[in-house]
């Protein structure tokens, strides 16, 4: 945590002591939706999540605990929701977005379809972790990784993404490149080395890898040994840890070095829609995503996702996001339409 | 009626049209020009071609020698060759997947998709074999035919009409599938769709190559037709004799391994990988007491779909048959265009004519009722299809010449004629409804689950061992209709 979070830190001091119990947090959010708990009682809102849905559930469900309002969660890819919201306009009867990337938000709001979040809200968490246009506010983070086999020599292990375009690597490198991970990358590449460094640099990994249509079947393939290594987002080698056992796992988890382009922080969003009717009970599903209680429960859960809120501990054995890499600002992201024609004139598209 | 049963089923063709539309050419020809679209193209046809194929010989093969032969054990094969309808794609691709490292790409596609999708022949086929009258082949027998010589140039003209539809279908799926492809690494047009809508939002873009892919449906659509038109009019088995049993003597043993090894591959590998998810992981649990309301919406939903699709496309097959005209096959023949459509397409429009023109309903049960009847009209259409093609052309004149109000006629006459081939229809669609995922997600009422769902809810997060009990209920559940199916069809 390097800058921005000062105003939140001196909350933290007290919130960091961990002897606070969730009901006493002294966030101005939590205490806001309190006092509007009252008229929001009884309310329903309706939720679209792009997020691991057993999380969600929790989320929602100690949401409705403590303020009363209760949530409608509809759980499906992002993309899909990104469409219907598209699709269905001014007359959507979501009230809230919960994305599991920038792009799905920055589609959605491109067609005007946000609303500002609230401040107080947006204070809670890093500034450069929300939109720029402060219409929609950081929930949690993922990081790009490398999962290797065990296999791998630590030598070979790759310190850079550019190191993936070694002959070691040929035919032995899996890449999911349809997955919402993998363009910002690329993003990250064309922006500090031009667009024909990125070129060359993906028709070197073209050469070497093996395309798989998602992160899923690219870590169990590695696990299996049928490729020695992947990128992937930091999350699917915690989740095939605890399918497999930590005893029977076959692949490590891996990061780049510092300022390499692979160490990308992408963060999951939500935003609540212009056209809802429940405008504040929304925003008060918005506060309680980025309040103390909420981010307890992501960093605890299954999911493994980074919680965003500063003194909110990751799961353990975690690395410290702070080690790894800053926020890849949504702003730097755009809509990532150039990585994509660049993904696509290389063939990996 | 039936243009208004047109109308509805093709909607989500002219959604994408006007999707289409708005973005014109320059995006879709970027699309084609970059280099793996010609890869793609290749893909797609070369197995297309080569599954289709497969898919009738195996159909065919396995339907004969069930309904015809006195093949052992046939009561048991009859009900458990149409069961791989009821593993869905995806759990088909990753079960290979998960056991094998061999079975990838093109030739891993080709043996999954071909075990996956064989029943869709076999289903009208069977039926069609049922129907037909055997005294025909009787007939060429005693004029010296050999066996061989019957089935090839009787038998098999005979059930022309079913064998088409089949392989229409297969076609159709393969089009249109995603799931399975993506665990076998296999790119296709359909899976540059999805990533059209999935990486880049683009649905307009995505609705250009999309209708590049209904123009191929559209080829292989009108060149079944020109197939299944010259079929021999068949006579329907009127007086209700059962064909005679051949006996396959020494061919006995191998015939019935042959089709224990299809269902091994087809129905015996998705279940051992189901069995080593929930015995390896660490997630397994046995499913809480929601898998039984779960199962229920599943069933329900898909049923309800099934009845409306199938009598949906009675009075669209029912006028292609009287009229026989241009214009009764055209329409006919664009109903099936919707089946290669990418479900998330399908999904996408149903949300946009419900929001916009039934808002009532609007994430309601009757959009995804509809969204079902929408994708899995063609497969109605392909089992009502075959049931008009054993009814005797006339029949229905002859019954009005009598004195019988049109009406009537088709209840006591048409209708009974096509029974089995209407529980065919039915059972094809609650099959692949109660499996199918992409549309489910987005069209079912908030708070529903079906078992695909929950399948998928937990397979996102890695959790094979606590989603295999899922995609085992589903197969088990599917037992149901099969069995009622078989039973109904011996019957008539």
């Amino acid at each position: 945590m390097r800058r921005a979070v000062l105003g939140p830190i001196a909350t933290l001091g007290i919130a960091g002591a961990l002897t606070a119990c969730g009901s006493s947090t002294p966030s101005s959010a939590t205490s806001s939706g309190a006092t509007a708990g009252q008229s929001l009682k009884g309310q329903t809102i309706t939720v679209y999540s792009g997020q691991h849905e057993e999380t969600t559930k929790a989320l929602t469900s100690d949401f409705a605990k403590r303020t009363g309002i209760q949530v409608r969660l509809k759980s499906d890819d992002e993309a899909s929701l990104a469409g219907q919201l598209l699709q269905e306009g001014s007359v959507s009867p979501a009230d809230v977005f919960y994305a599991e990337n920038p792009p799905a938000l920055t589609t959605v709001q491109e067609k005007n379809l946000l609303t500002t979040v609230d401040a107080s809200t947006l204070s809670q968490v890093p500034a450069d972790a929300s939109s720029p246009e402060k219409d929609w506010v950081g929930v949690s983070a993922r990081t790009a990784a490398f999962a290797a086999n065990k296999s791998v020599p630590a030598a070979e292990l790759p310190q850079s993404v550019y190191d993936l375009t070694k002959p070691y690597w040929k035919g032995q490198l899996g890449l999911a490149p349809s997955e919402t991970d993998f363009a910002p990358i690329v993003t990250k590449i064309i922006e500090t080395k031009g667009t024909a460094a990125a070129k060359a640099w993906l028709e070197g990994l073209k050469a070497n890898a093996k395309v798989f249509e998602s992160n899923e079947t690219l870590i169990a393939s590695v696990d299996k040994g049928e490729i020695k290594g992947g990128l992937i987002d930091h999350y699917y080698w915690y989740r095939l840890r605890d399918e497999v056992g930590a005893n029977k796992l076959k692949t490590t988890l891996n990061y780049f070095a510092t300022g390499d382009p692979g160490t990308l922080v992408d963060v999951s969003g939500a935003a609540v829609l212009k056209s809802s009717k429940h405008q504040a009970a929304g925003q008060a599903f918005l506060a309680y995503l980025v309040s103390e209680p909420a981010q307890k429960i992501i960093a605890t859960s299954h999911s493994y996702e980074y919680p965003l809120r500063p003194g909110v501990q990751p799961s353990a054995g975690q690395k410290a996001l702070a080690s790894i890499a800053g926020f890849t600002s949504p702003l730097q992201l755009g809509n990532g339409k150039s990585a994509l024609a660049l993904l696509q004139s290389v063939g990996l598209l | 009626m039936s243009l208004l049963v047109l109308v509805a089923v093709g909607s989500p063709l002219i959604f994408v049209v006007i999707e289409a539309v708005n973005a014109g050419w320059s995006p879709a020809r970027a699309l084609l020009h970059r280099p793996i679209a010609g890869v793609l193209i290749w893909h797609t046809l070369a197995l297309t071609s080569l599954v289709t194929l497969i898919a009738l010989v195996l159909g065919f093969a396995a339907a004969f020698l069930v309904e015809r032969t006195d093949v052992p054990l046939r009561k048991l094969l009859r009900v458990a060759l149409v069961l791989p309808l009821a593993v869905p794609e995806f759990v088909q691709g990753f079960a290979w997947v998960s056991l094998s490292n061999n079975v990838r790409g093109y030739w891993g596609a080709v043996l999954v998709m071909s075990c996956g999708l064989y029943p869709l022949v076999y289903l009208p086929v069977a039926a069609s074999l049922r129907r037909t009258d055997p005294a025909i082949e009787e007939v060429a027998r005693s004029l010296g035919h050999s066996q061989w010589s019957v089935l090839r140039r009787v038998t098999l003209p005979l059930n022309r009409a079913a064998l088409g539809g089949g392989a229409l279908l297969v076609c159709l799926y393969l089009l249109g599938e995603y799931g399975a492809f993506a665990a076998l690494r296999f790119q296709t047009f359909a899976t540059a769709i999805f990533n059209e809508y999935h990486v880049s939002y683009d649905t307009a873009s995505a609705s250009v190559l999309t209708l590049l892919l209904c123009s191929l449906a559209l080829i292989v659509v009108v060149g079944e037709s020109r197939v299944s038109r010259h079929a021999s009019p068949s006579r329907a088995n009127a007086d209700g004799r059962v064909a005679p049993i051949l006996h396959l003597g020494w061919g006995k043993l191998p015939a019935c391994l042959g089709l224990l090894a299809l269902l091994s591959l087809s129905l015996g590998v998705p279940l051992a990988a189901l069995a080593n998810w929930f015995i390896r992981g660490k997630s397994s649990s046995l499913p809480s007491t929601s898998i039984l309301s779960d199962t229920q919406a599943t069933l329900a939903y898909a049923l309800v779909a099934a009845i409306i699709a199938t009598v949906a496309a009675i009075p669209l097959a029912l006028f292609s048959w009287r009229r026989r005209t241009r214009l009764a096959r055209a329409a006919e023949q664009g109903a099936y265009l919707t089946r290669a459509l990418p479900g998330i397409a399908v999904g996408l429009s149903v949300v946009y004519m419900t929001i916009h023109y039934a808002q009532p309903f609007y994430e309601k049960a009757p959009m995804l009722v509809a969204g079902y009847v929408v994708l899995f009209f063609p497969l109605a259409l392909t089992g009502v299809r075959t049931a008009l093609a054993t009814v005797p052309r006339g029949i229905e004149e002859v019954a009005r010449s009598l004195g019988v109000r049109p009406g009537r006629v088709l209840l006591r006459v048409t209708l009974p004629l096509m029974g089995p081939g209407l529980g065919v229809a039915a059972a094809l669609v609650t099959l692949s409804a109660s499996t199918e995922l992409t549309a489910t997600l987005l069209l079912r009422p908030i708070g529903t689950q079906t078992l695909a769902t929950r399948f998928w809810s937990y397979t996102t997060g890695l959790s094979y061992g606590a989603a295999a009990p899922y995609a085992a209920v589903m197969i088990a559940v599917s037992v149901i209709p099969v069995l009622i199916l078989a039973r109904r069809g011996a019957r008539a």
